[in-house]
This record gives C-alpha cells, structure tokens and sequence, in this order.
C-alpha cells in the first residue's frame, strides 16, 4: 500500500491537509452504524476503492493493470449460453432496489441499469451517467465472446476498467448468475427492444 | 395543493411529456412562489420553537445558534459553523439537537428518535428548519471558516465527497461529479463547483411536491448515503455536518431564497 501511496504522490496531490482515505474511512467507522442488511463492513474501503480514491478514479497505468486482473478472477462464467430471457432483464434493468439498508434482505434485487444508461427506446426516463446501449447486440451480434464479455463487465466491471462508476452488481452479489443472464438477453437478444 | 401535486406526478410518469419534465417544474415552482408549502412548516415551526417540552419545560426561545440566544435573523445562513460550548462545528439541524439536550435537559435518544417525519407528520427537525431558515432570507451564505475546526470541517467534508466506499463504490462524485449528467430524468448538479452549490443550497432545506415532505440537509445526505448502499450515518455525525459545511462553503456569497420546492 505504501508503494501504491508513493507512486500515486507523482499521479494526484491532494490539496494540503486534506484527511486521506484512510483518515476518512476512520471518521465513517465512527460516525455510521449498521441498519438492516447494511454493515459497518460496507464503510471499510476494498484495493480497488482505496486507489480509485487516491488517484481521484485516474489510477496509474501498471496499477491499474494488475488491480483489475485481481478483480477478473472473481468473474465465474456459467457453462453453456449466458443468453437468458430478455423479457426479465427488462424488469431487472428497471428496478432499482437491493442492498440498501432498507431493502428486505432476500428479495430479489435490480440492477439499476435505466438509471444511468439508455437501453430500450420504449423507456425514455434514462439516466446519461453511462454510455448509451441502445442498439448494443446489433451492433456487435450475439457470438459467445460478446456473450462473455457482457456476463463479466455485468459481473464486475472493475476487472474491466478499474474505477468505473459501474458497481460490480455480481461479484457484490446484488444479482445472481440467472438475472445477469437474463441482462445479456436484454442486450443481445435480436428480439430485445435494445435491438429493435 | 395535493391536486396540483398529483398532476405534476402524472405530468412525470408519462414518458412521451418527460422531455417537458423540466419545463413543468419550472412552471410549478412559478406557480407556488407566491405561496409556497413550505409555510405552512415555518408557523409550524414558530409554534415548535415557542413550545415549553423536556424535563426544564423550557421552549428554545434561549438557543444561540450563533448570532446570540434567540437571534433568528440570517442564522441560518452562517452555519454551520464552530460552536465553542460543544467545541465542535455544527450545522442547523445538530444545533438544535444541542439545544434541546441542553436548554429543554431532554436525552438525545429521545430527541432523534424521530428525526425524519412524514408527509402527515413532519419531525420537529423539520418545522423547527422550515422556520428558522426561513429568517434567513435575503442573507447572504457565509458560513464559518475562520476557526481551525471549521477549516478541518470543510476539508474533511470535501474528502467525504470523493471517498469511493459501500457495496457498490460509490462516491458523492460517482453521481455530482460530471457536467450535464442525470440518473433517470433528474438533472444532477454538480456540487464542488461554485456555480451549482449556489442554486442548491440557496433553496434547503424545501419542500418536496413528489412525496409533501419537508426535507432538510440531514435527510439528503442520509438518503443519498442510502442509495450509496453504505451504511445509515448518524444524525448530527461530524461526518454529515463535513458534508453540510462543505456545499455551503462551496456557495458562499450568494443570497438565501429558501426554503424552496423540489421535484
């Protein structure tokens, strides 16, 4: 970590007298407590959390390289097609509840997706956070490269670009390994309105 | 109120109008300029702050929440800021808490037991905010940065706004961060910038058309904490007034117009 400190120092100076990312995690253990399914361990910064802080999400070349390297072996890619039914990933693209502290622990979580990328022209209430994916699987097809690719950025997007603002909605296990199917049917199904 | 309320919802959920969306919210905030809701929470407010409660039956005529006990005018609009009897920085809401501790002797367990209200029944956080803000209109935002805690304050609060942490990595900056983003149809204003920390926290705390809630910073720093999927910081924590201090220091200098209305 000191390393990490050391070449960061040469990448971002925070301005002077700033509370570091340690300092600041300190102050959130003491002034959070856990509520539902929401943990204190949930305030404890991860390698990939740490980094991105420091380096204000532009983390050294190298760096970078290696943290998400660690992060795409916590990728697990079912056997078989990874396309599910697209008519759920539409339901799991629109919700967006799961793992605050008042969400009920079990029930099934969304991912989020409409609140920062365009998908289906059918829903014009998208957030611009992240690119567009209108039109994602006619553009690129359906091979099982792509399909792989879109289970593992789904999965974790950090092992893919290491301080996207994109959560790691499998590896956090917001959804499990069937709805991020369903997800790549939404993307990739020719019959998806992403496609139409 | 509730009608018009109602048809600003629907005017919101038909996708077709969504590009009007911030057109009729202009138009709605025109429309209760004159007369806004959130009065109705500042003389529930006064009633709030004149009531003798607690174990010394005493209102909080006496607190001083900064400019001298009982002074209202343009308070608001200098917190937070160092207090010197609880040495610490505190913004409005964490001020009043103080005070009803101290002058009114209640237990701050019983104080915060509910400190987020509802449309029906707003918390005492609320009116009492609604109220006191509202004295501060036509006061220009200059909140405290002369002591060295409050200096500490802002800078832990701007370390707070780019801290990525919770079960999803967010930081305040993951969503206000770049120019011209939304999530869904709301626009998000990008809060360490001048120029949008002005228009923001000239108009908290405010009342809410979606949910008739009154809200206030204490609130929007938890639910976006919520969101964030961390867990729940605590009421009047260094960490949400760092938060407060920070947006309101980032404002500085532009007249208070509150409180104001929300989508």
């Amino acid at each position: 970590m000191r390393g990490v400190a050391l070449v960061l120092g040469l990448v971002a100076l925070p301005a002077l007298g700033d509370p570091t990312p340690q300092e600041v995690e300190k102050v959130m253990q003491r002034d959070f407590h856990a509520r539902g399914q929401a943990g204190m361990e949930r305030v404890l910064q991860d390698g990939v959390q740490r980094l991105c802080t420091e380096s204000r999400d532009r983390p050294p070349a190298e760096l970078a390289k290696a943290l998400e390297a660690d992060q795409m072996k916590t990728v697990v890619i079912p056997h078989g097609s990874l396309v599910g039914d697209w008519k759920r990933g539409e339901a799991i693209a629109q919700s967006g509840r799961g793992l605050t502290w008042n969400d009920k622990p079990g029930e099934p979580a969304g991912g989020s997706c409409y609140n920062c990328h365009d998908l289906s022209p059918r829903e014009l209430s998208h957030g611009t956070i992240g690119p567009s994916l209108r039109g994602f699987g006619k553009v690129r097809g359906a091979s099982p490269e792509v399909q792989r690719y879109v289970y593992g950025k789904i999965y974790n997007a950090k092992a893919y670009n290491l301080c996207s603002q994109m959560p790691r909605l499998g590896a956090s296990g917001t959804l499990t390994p069937e709805q991020i199917k369903d997800l790549v049917a939404l993307l990739l199904d020719p019959a998806s309105p992403v496609n139409q | 109120m509730k009608l018009a309320a109602l048809g600003f919802a629907a005017a919101l959920a038909v996708p077709a109008q969504a590009q009007d969306a911030a057109k009729e919210i202009q138009r709605y905030r025109q429309m209760v300029a004159e007369g806004s809701p959130a009065e109705l929470f500042e003389l529930e407010g006064e009633a709030l702050w004149k009531k003798p409660q607690g174990p010394k039956n005493a209102s909080l005529e006496r607190c001083d929440l900064g400019e001298g006990p009982g002074v209202l005018k343009a308070a608001y609009a200098h917190l937070p800021r160092y207090f010197k009897d609880a040495d610490r920085v505190m913004d409005l809401e964490t001020r009043l808490l103080h005070c009803m501790t101290t002058l009114q002797a209640r237990t701050r367990e019983e104080a915060t037991k509910r400190v987020f209200g509802s449309a029906d029944r707003p918390s005492e956080f609320e009116s009492l905010s609604a109220y006191i803000a509202g004295q501060s209109r036509g006061a220009k935002i200059e909140p405290g940065m002369a002591h060295a805690k409050e200096k500490a304050s802002y800078e832990l609060g701007r370390a707070l706004y780019l801290q990525r942490v919770g079960a999803w990595d967010f930081s305040c900056a993951s969503c206000h961060g770049d120019e011209g983003k939304r999530i869904r149809m709301q626009e998000l204003p990008v809060l360490q910038k001048p120029e949008a920390a002005r228009a923001v926290m000239a108009s908290w705390p405010a009342y809410r058309v979606s949910t008739s809630q009154f809200i206030t910073l204490q609130w929007r720093m938890n639910d976006c904490y919520r969101q964030m999927r961390t867990p729940e910081p605590t009421f009047g924590s260094e960490t949400t007034v760092a938060l407060i201090h920070f947006l309101t220091v980032t404002a500085r200098g532009e007249t208070y117009h509150g409180p104001g209305n929300k989508r």
